[in-house]
């Protein structure tokens, strides 16, 4: 399969009094066609600012500092921010869905009017055209009399509720790629579990891609192939699913895997918490972020800027230069 | 499907749905006064409308020998100093205070709602110099202003409506840079721009829709001021000039006759009175109806 999306090197700051704020420093990743990506890391890691740098959505104090968002051949970042051909890939190409159903529809317009808006926009459908196929999206995320209830206002359904039309937003002009910025956080877990089971089965057969942001561990770990794992805006460690789970080596992700409880363990064993804190991104060492809060460091740690992805096995890379190998057996 | 299934229970438990305009009405007629100030505005609408087939006589000619007459069965409100018929004056009147109102307002609406949305969008540069011409402006009092402008342009309805649009526009760019800047920062918003909506198009379909209701109760509340203001223009001879018929003039030409026909002067300026209580009275209701923080309660 082709590689679809291809970000290098992004950098996105903001300038605040008190310094610069380097939120994505030098992130790169890539996604394939009809794949399922995760990134996963902590509140304030750079997670979703790097995606909202992808769509070129972020505003002022912030700015995207440098990098490449390479989509379908063209760097993204050359295009002006709010020009027309930005926002012709701006839910055409690459829709994005957010975190919180309960806010993320225009409240004083059907839930019929928000999703016939963009077929009308990307597709030019007409408006007869377009409000059946908002009635088949509607009725294909699961919301079940469709025809009823496309002239309801957003306050008539509940969050899941808003969330599936929010699905059904992001896939309605069949993108290539769908980014669900913490899709499932605002919602209670049976919900959740229905709602990714539903994303996983629609991206299936759109054939998109998914890109899912989260700070959830089990989220991915079911449904994505791929997982980058993000720590003070820098991809810390990424490999497949098999690779994270079963053979983390980069001491944050050992950490975050510690404070998740397993079936496997035996009865009684305690979870072991990341200590400290993550650190102020503002005018951060060139050192490795993690370095306060790991156990694992060594001498160079302290005196050596942070190391670049190095491959330890295969697809499977790493920022960090202990052997974490060796200790954690 | 266990999924479908807990969705369709959801459906079906979920309670009778009450119209939004239905709630609207109750709400909006639920006190006896704005009921009042409905039915004396749409009678005032009426009056204005049909003012030609209602005057009894015409308006601005008079019979000399007729000058100054009591009300009696002929003139119910008797005449002025030019016998010209007071009733018929008054209706014409009304045509006049609606129209200077309802265009004043439609005017300085539509620009100072679309300085407002530009401001408050954009922000930067843009606001900081639509926002601080608006507050020079209101840094005058509403009636100082629209004199200054009506006594620059000269009289008429034409000078007097842009003289008063002037003087009101400010409000409304107030209004809607706040609502601008605050619903803007909404998820939605941020939502839009990630489907890729143009800025005109989040500016017009989704920003504008959720001002509206505070702009509507704005606008009734104005145009009692704004009917108040052309009266005010027109009792200092600034505004609509004789022969035309403002209750502002009546007033004016009717006060010299006070001890002799006290009616001349009473009846416009009840009149004002009348419009003005009306107006306000149905921006209360309006308020009322339209605000979502009162959902539920009333």
């Amino acid at each position: 399969m082709a590689e679809l999306l291809q970000v290098n090197n992004l950098v996105t700051q903001f300038k605040t009094e008190s310094g610069l704020v380097k939120a994505v420093d030098g992130v790169s990743y890539y996604i394939d066609e009809q794949e399922i990506v995760g990134l996963v890391g902590e509140s304030g890691c750079g997670k979703s600012v790097s995606q909202l740098s992808v769509m070129q959505l972020i505003s002022a104090p912030g700015e995207i500092a440098g990098g490449e968002v390479i989509f379908e051949g063209r760097n993204l970042l050359q295009y002006e921010a709010n020009g027309p051909e930005m926002r012709s890939v701006r839910g055409a190409k690459i829709a994005m869905i957010f975190q919180e159903p309960m806010t993320s529809l225009n409240p004083v317009l059907t839930i019929g009017q928000q999703l016939t808006e963009m077929l009308q926009l990307h597709i030019k459908m007409d408006g007869d055209t377009a409000r059946k196929r908002a009635i088949e999206l509607m009725s294909m995320v699961g919301i079940s009399g469709a025809e009823n209830r496309i002239d309801d206002y957003p306050h008539h359904f509940s969050g899941g509720m808003r969330q599936r039309v929010m699905i059904a937003m992001g896939l309605s002009c069949n993108p290539k790629i769908l980014i669900a910025d913490e899709p499932t956080t605002a919602l209670d877990v049976t919900t959740q579990a229905q709602l990714l089971e539903l994303m996983k089965d629609m991206v299936q057969r759109f054939r998109t891609s998914l890109v899912i942001v989260t700070h959830n561990l089990g989220v991915v770990a079911r449904y994505a192939q791929r997982i980058y794992i993000m720590y003070a805006g820098r991809i810390v460690e990424s490999g497949t699913t098999k690779d994270i789970f079963a053979n983390p080596r980069h001491p944050y992700t050992m950490g975050l895997l510690k404070c998740i409880p397993r079936l496997d363990e035996e009865e009684g064993t305690k979870l072991v918490p990341i200590e400290g804190l993550p650190p102020n991104l503002i005018n951060m060492p060139p050192t490795c972020a993690f370095l306060p809060r790991c156990s694992y460091r060594l001498e160079k740690c302290a005196k050596e800027p942070w190391p670049p992805l190095t491959p330890v096995n295969g697809n499977h890379y790493i920022r960090c230069y202990a052997d974490t190998k060796e200790k954690s057996k | 499907m266990t999924e479908k299934n807990t969705i369709a229970e959801e459906f079906q438990e979920a309670p009778p749905r009450v119209s939004e305009w239905r709630r609207f009405w109750r709400v909006f007629l639920q006190r006896r006064i704005v009921i009042f100030g409905m039915v004396v505005l749409l009678i005032l609408v009426i009056i204005a409308i049909f003012a030609n087939f209602l005057a009894p006589y015409d308006p601005y000619r008079g019979e000399m020998e007729d000058s100054l007459q009591q009300p009696n069965s002929t003139y119910w409100l008797g005449t002025d100093i030019q016998g010209r018929d007071t009733l018929s004056r008054l209706i014409f009147g009304t045509r006049t205070a609606l129209m200077v109102g309802f265009v004043t307002v439609g005017i300085a609406a539509v620009i100072g709602v679309t300085l407002g949305l530009i401001a408050g969008y954009f922000g930067g540069i843009p606001s900081m110099i639509i926002m601080r011409i608006m507050d020079a402006l209101m840094g005058f009092p509403m009636l100082i202003l629209a004199m200054l402008f009506a006594a620059v342009l000269g009289g008429g309805i034409q000078n007097v409506i842009i003289a008063l649009s002037i003087a009101t526009l400010p409000a409304y760019a107030r209004v809607m840079n706040g609502l601008t800047l605050s619903i803007r920062e909404n998820d939605y918003i941020m939502a839009e721009q990630a489907m890729g909506s143009s800025n005109i198009r989040i500016m017009l379909g989704h920003i504008l829709p959720n001002a509206i209701p505070p702009t509507i109760v704005l606008i009734t509340l104005q145009l009692g001021g704004i009917i108040m203001a052309e009266a005010a223009l027109s009792f200092l001879g600034i505004g609509i000039k004789p022969p035309g018929a403002a209750w502002g003039a009546m007033v004016n030409d009717g006060y010299r006759y006070l001890s002799q026909n006290p009616v001349l002067s009473f009846a416009p300026g009840i009149a004002i009175m009348l419009v003005v209580f009306a107006f306000n009275m149905v921006g209360d209701g309006l308020r009322d109806a339209l605000d979502p923080r009162l959902r539920g309660i009333l």
